[in-house]
């Protein structure tokens, strides 16, 4: 896509320069100036009265991607069209939570697409996984067993999965965004000189293209991108986990397991040894129900209400940026665009404003009651349940009615 | 206001200010409540080639003067006061030696006071000689190629943290004044001892001991100036550190003043924002112009001195006194903006009203100033008849 | 030690707001930064250069304004900055950028190691790194939260996982993205940051760097962007009064009760 303005129908109205995210546009003698940060995104061109900004696509061969043949199934478009793959991500032969959520939305895809659903899996001693995916949906699951396996390491990994895909040539490629995610589905993507869009929020595959449209927040949150990758392949996209429906698991499936053997490389950066974190093992995302705090519950010590509300509602503590940053809280109980992403049935926010990159991180909560004691919070804006109140003293009422109603 | 300040003045107006408040004012209260000195501090202000503000090229300094030091301490002491003396003590022992060290004494303290790796004091008060500077009864006796020192020093700003100290004793105590004589002491020295660190009412994190002297020989190149010109060099030295006292006077109020106001447009009372009634947006008014005719008088006063003008000390009274009882006024005005919580120790203000009062007090009690520039005022008229 | 520094400028992205009635994006008083965990990279490299020895350099791809993030760097005590610049490089998307900045790394001849911030604060994709690795066929190490040792033209570093840390040994030359928990930035200097009004920053275009045309700006960059639109407003809910904290608690738990959620 390109976007240029035609200077002699814009009137300098300057309705343009708000709508564009990058800061990109100036006004020059009168008339709008694309400047250098323009990533042609198109946004302005909705805003001009005047008509006076022009998208177009470039050259001639950019249309739709591939076609369908009679029979439904996508054909190859560049020698692709054979799947939605999804990463089994694993450790000690147990997959990453994200990896059924992955299967979930790429089943959804590979039927938009004709097509099918493909996990692939690197390991050692894997089997039993590989088997568990096609319970999840898989059609096929391409295998990999191998000692050199056994532990993550981005280069070997890399090499296998790289030859996997200009072999059996994917359409998309789907990886969690996990830490692992993120260093390996780059890599990857650069090997195959092809698109790759992180910390997808929403995938669809559109009608008329049959592009595999990505969705993405950006700017920490506070606008939102569909990115699509129209010539290469396959198209590549991380998901964050909690984000997408889990597939449901279903023992009657079968599906066919592809069993290969590749010569890995060895690595040149070696894992030596890995280590659990020490301290208090949380994993939030687990979680049905957090009760998270922030800077308004005013000092590290009131934690301790928040942790006593979780445990009687059998939860788990969760936490803003803010608190974190002031050291009244481990790392690992942060929500939000940096920390992590939870979608319980219940969040309880207290003493939290509500930024834009805490959001990020919890807007998807079934039900999000909110607890602060400024009426003009921003998380009050998507709250389900508003108390406007201080946290010091809504939190213990809530303790002690908790225990008096015996709930 | 804008005071039209060089680039240079600029950039570390800037930076003493990011320091403050992104490393300093975090910290403030803690440091109030644990009354430590503030090392990791003074090496993030050390590092950033602050300390060098006020010392020439030659010595690794940034060749500034009076002015550059004062726009640091001002800023520093928005954040905590106790940092900003710290910062500000190391000129009043660094000024001395500038002013009248011998080419090696300057070559062999300067850039160490420059890039802040150690700290100066200035040792001139004693339990009988405050206000009457005078009176000191430390005595210095010449004994071949040292001199001999006894005697106590009382609440010398970073004792026992500082390495470099000027150290006033009389070599005559039948000379009075003219006996006073001003000597380079560096800590280590055998018979160089330390007090205990002294409870304050503020700028608690400073450090104020006292000195103790018990036949305590150091090399006679450390003599600083001549025999019986020590009250001079006090005298003159004191005359270029005032405005660094009045900075940071200025600095203590600036901060009040902003915490203030900023409670005054939140907190809500009957309704409305407080600032919003006349009462409170009248006392800002007044703190806002106090602040800023205290600050338009540091800054002229330091910009004179720099310039080179040599008849300095009344101005240099009148900024510290001014500045001084501006902040005392401004930080009690703060106290009482925020109401009860201005006196709770959570609330950053009282520790800024504790922290004022010294401002009166040190340097030259607002007493002495009075007296300097009442004097100053009557010669003038005299010379005029 | 020849370590590089991959910086970004970006905007304060804490600032930006969506104004609701316009759907548009405020920018008003959205200052330009470097990207704050390219601060932390810098931070680190500096200390590789104090205990090693050697020269960090700086590069970023961006418009000419991005020159302030890298003076900014020279400031710090980085010893050399470069700007790559050009039209053609306009549209790039993280293949395009990572190929572009490859070439510039390459251009410089030898290094040890190459530093990169865990993610940019406006793409938020953390691609770009193990994409210039790639392109330069060196390894790469995410997440890294330490570096342990340097020595013997080998690095040992701690990459975080979300429940562990790995501890992995690479040669040089490397690629490395850096955490927050890798140290705190120190603060600039004056000298520096005189030092870094008057010095001189590079720049390279497209011709410099003799890129391939294909490979840089739109025509190098596979994904684009189509749309730009701002996140879902989830509507305001249901206000929970009453008289006391005691009285708010307790209708609240009513409510959370009638929705099956106690």
């Amino acid at each position: 896509m390109s976007v240029e303005i035609i200077a002699s129908k814009c009137t300098g109205c300057e309705a343009c320069i708000p709508a564009c995210p990058y800061n990109a546009i100036e006004i020059r003698d009168g008339v709008a100036y694309l400047l250098d940060s323009c990533v042609f995104c198109g946004a302005c061109a909705k805003e001009c009265p005047s008509g006076a900004i022009v998208v177009s696509d470039l050259g001639p061969d950019l249309g739709p991607s591939s076609k369908p043949s009679e029979d439904g199934r996508s054909e190859a478009h560049d020698g692709h069209g054979d799947g939605v793959w999804v990463f089994v991500e694993q450790r000690n032969g147990k997959p990453a939570g994200v990896v059924y959520e992955l299967l979930g939305e790429g089943a959804k895809l590979a039927s938009d697409l004709g097509e099918d659903l493909c996990a692939v899996l690197l390991g050692y001693n894997v089997q039993h996984a590989a088997e568990e995916m096609l319970k999840y949906g898989a059609s096929r699951v391409y295998l990999v067993d191998d000692p050199a396996l056994e532990s993550f390491q981005d280069e070997p990994y890399a090499q296998v999965i790289c030859e996997l895909a200009e072999e059996y040539r994917p359409s998309v490629f789907l990886f969690g965004a996990t830490t692992i995610g993120r260093s390996l589905a780059p890599r990857v993507a650069a090997m195959l000189k092809t698109g790759l869009t992180a910390d997808c929020t929403k995938l669809a595959i559109d009608k008329e293209t049959r592009l595999l449209l990505q969705t993405r927040p950006a700017f920490g949150g506070n606008i939102m991108a569909t990115i699509v990758c129209r010539k290469k392949r396959p198209q590549m996209a991380t998901v964050r986990s909690k984000v997408m429906k889990a597939a449901q698991r279903d023992q009657a499936r079968t599906g066919e397991i592809v069993k290969l053997s590749r010569e890995i490389i060895a690595p040149r950066a070696r894992l030596l040894e890995t280590y659990p974190i020490p301290g208090q093992h949380v994993n939030i995302q687990e979680a049905d129900i957090i009760v998270s705090g922030g800077r308004g519950l005013g000092c590290p010590e009131n934690f301790a209400l928040l942790e006593e509300l979780a445990e009687l509602l059998g939860g788990a503590v969760g936490a803003s940026r803010a608190a974190v940053d002031a050291g009244w809280i481990p790392y690992a109980h942060q929500v939000g665009q940096t920390g992590k992403t939870v979608r319980p049935k219940l969040y309880i926010a207290c003493g939290i404003s509500g930024a834009v990159q805490h959001l990020a991180g919890m807007s998807s909560s079934d039900v999000i009651v909110a607890i602060n004691k400024d009426p003009n919070a921003p998380i009050f804006s998507i709250a389900t349940y508003s108390i406007i109140g201080d946290v010091v003293e809504i939190v213990p009422a809530l303790i002690s009615e908790l225990k008096a109603g015996g709930h | 206001m804008n005071y039209f300040l060089t680039e240079e003045q600029e950039i570390i107006k800037e930076l003493s200010a990011k320091i403050a408040d992104e490393k300093i004012a975090p910290r403030a209260a803690e440091f109030d409540e644990s009354e430590e000195f503030p090392w990791d501090l003074i090496r993030v202000i050390a590092d950033a080639d602050l300390f060098a503000v006020w010392v020439p090229e030659e010595y690794g300094g940034l060749g500034g003067g009076v002015f550059e030091q004062c726009l640091v301490v001002e800023e520093l002491s928005r954040a905590c006061a106790a940092v900003a003396v710290s910062y500000a003590a190391s000129g009043l022992g660094g000024f001395p030696i500038l002013m009248f060290g011998t080419e090696e004494q300057k070559q062999k303290y300067m850039p160490e006071i420059a890039s802040g790796s150690k700290l100066a004091a200035f040792a001139l008060t004693e339990p009988d000689a405050g206000s009457d500077a005078g009176n000191i009864r430390t005595t210095a006796v010449r004994d071949g190629d040292f001199y001999v020192l006894n005697g106590t020093k009382q609440w010398i700003t970073n004792g026992g943290e500082a390495d470099i100290y000027v150290v006033f004793a009389t070599v005559d105590p039948e000379k009075g004044q003219r006996g006073m004589t001003a000597f380079i002491v560096e800590k280590g020295t055998p018979g160089f001892d330390f007090g205990k660190k002294e409870k304050k009412m503020g700028i608690r994190a400073s450090s104020t001991t006292e000195l103790i002297f018990k036949d305590c020989r150091i090399p006679a190149e450390n003599l600083l100036g001549r025999e019986g010109k020590g009250f001079l060099i006090a005298m003159r030295t004191l005359d270029k550190t005032r405005p660094g006292v009045a900075a940071q006077a200025v600095g203590i109020a600036q901060g009040a003043l902003d915490k203030a106001a900023e409670y005054a447009s939140t907190r809500v009372q009957f309704g409305k924002r407080i600032g919003e009634f006349q009462a409170v947006e009248h006392m800002l008014a007044d703190m806002a112009t106090q602040v800023e005719a205290a600050r338009s008088l540091v800054y002229s006063v330091a910009r004179t001195i720099d310039a080179g003008e040599p008849n300095i000390t009344k101005a240099s009274s009148m900024a510290k006194l001014f500045a001084s009882d501006v902040a005392m006024k401004v930080t009690c005005d703060a106290v009482q903006i925020f109401g009860g919580y201005g006196y709770m120790r959570d609330y950053p203000v009282e520790k800024m009203m504790r922290d004022a009062k010294i401002t009166q007090i040190y340097e030259g009690t607002n007493q002495i100033q009075r007296s300097i520039i009442g004097s100053a005022v009557l010669k003038e008229a005299a010379r005029r008849k | 030690m020849n370590v590089v520094v991959l910086i970004k400028q970006v905007p304060e992205t804490t600032d930006v707001k969506i104004d609701r009635k316009t759907n548009t994006l405020v920018r008003e008083g959205v200052s330009s930064i470097v990207n704050p965990f390219d601060m932390y990279a810098l931070e680190q490299a500096l200390r590789i250069r104090d205990e090693h020895g050697g020269k960090v350099t700086c590069i970023s791809m961006g418009p000419p304004q991005a020159e302030a993030a890298l003076r900014e760097t020279l400031a710090l005590g980085a010893d050399e900055a470069i700007l790559l610049s050009d039209q053609a490089f306009r549209g790039s998307d993280t293949l395009a950028t990572s190929y572009t900045l490859a070439k510039a790394i390459s251009k410089l001849g030898e290094f040890d190691i190459v530093i990169c911030g865990k993610q940019a604060i406006d793409g938020d994709t953390a691609q770009v790194g193990p994409g210039v690795a790639e392109h330069l066929d060196i390894p790469h190490i995410t997440y890294v939260s330490k570096v342990e040792e340097i020595s013997d033209g080998h690095i040992r570093v701690r990459r975080m996982s979300e429940e562990s840390y790995d501890v992995i040994m690479s040669p040089l030359p490397v690629l490395i993205t850096v955490l927050k928990e890798i140290g705190e930035p120190r603060m600039p200097s004056i000298k520096g940051t005189l030092r870094a009004r008057k010095a001189r920053i590079t720049v390279w275009t497209a011709s410099d760097l003799e890129v391939d045309d294909e490979m840089v700006g739109l025509s190098g960059s596979p994904t684009q962007v189509v749309e730009i639109f701002s996140p879902e407003i989830r509507p305001g809910g249901e206000i929970i009064e009453g008289d006391s904290a005691q009285e708010k608690a307790r209708n609240l738990l009513i409510r959370l009760k009638e929705d099956h959620l106690l």
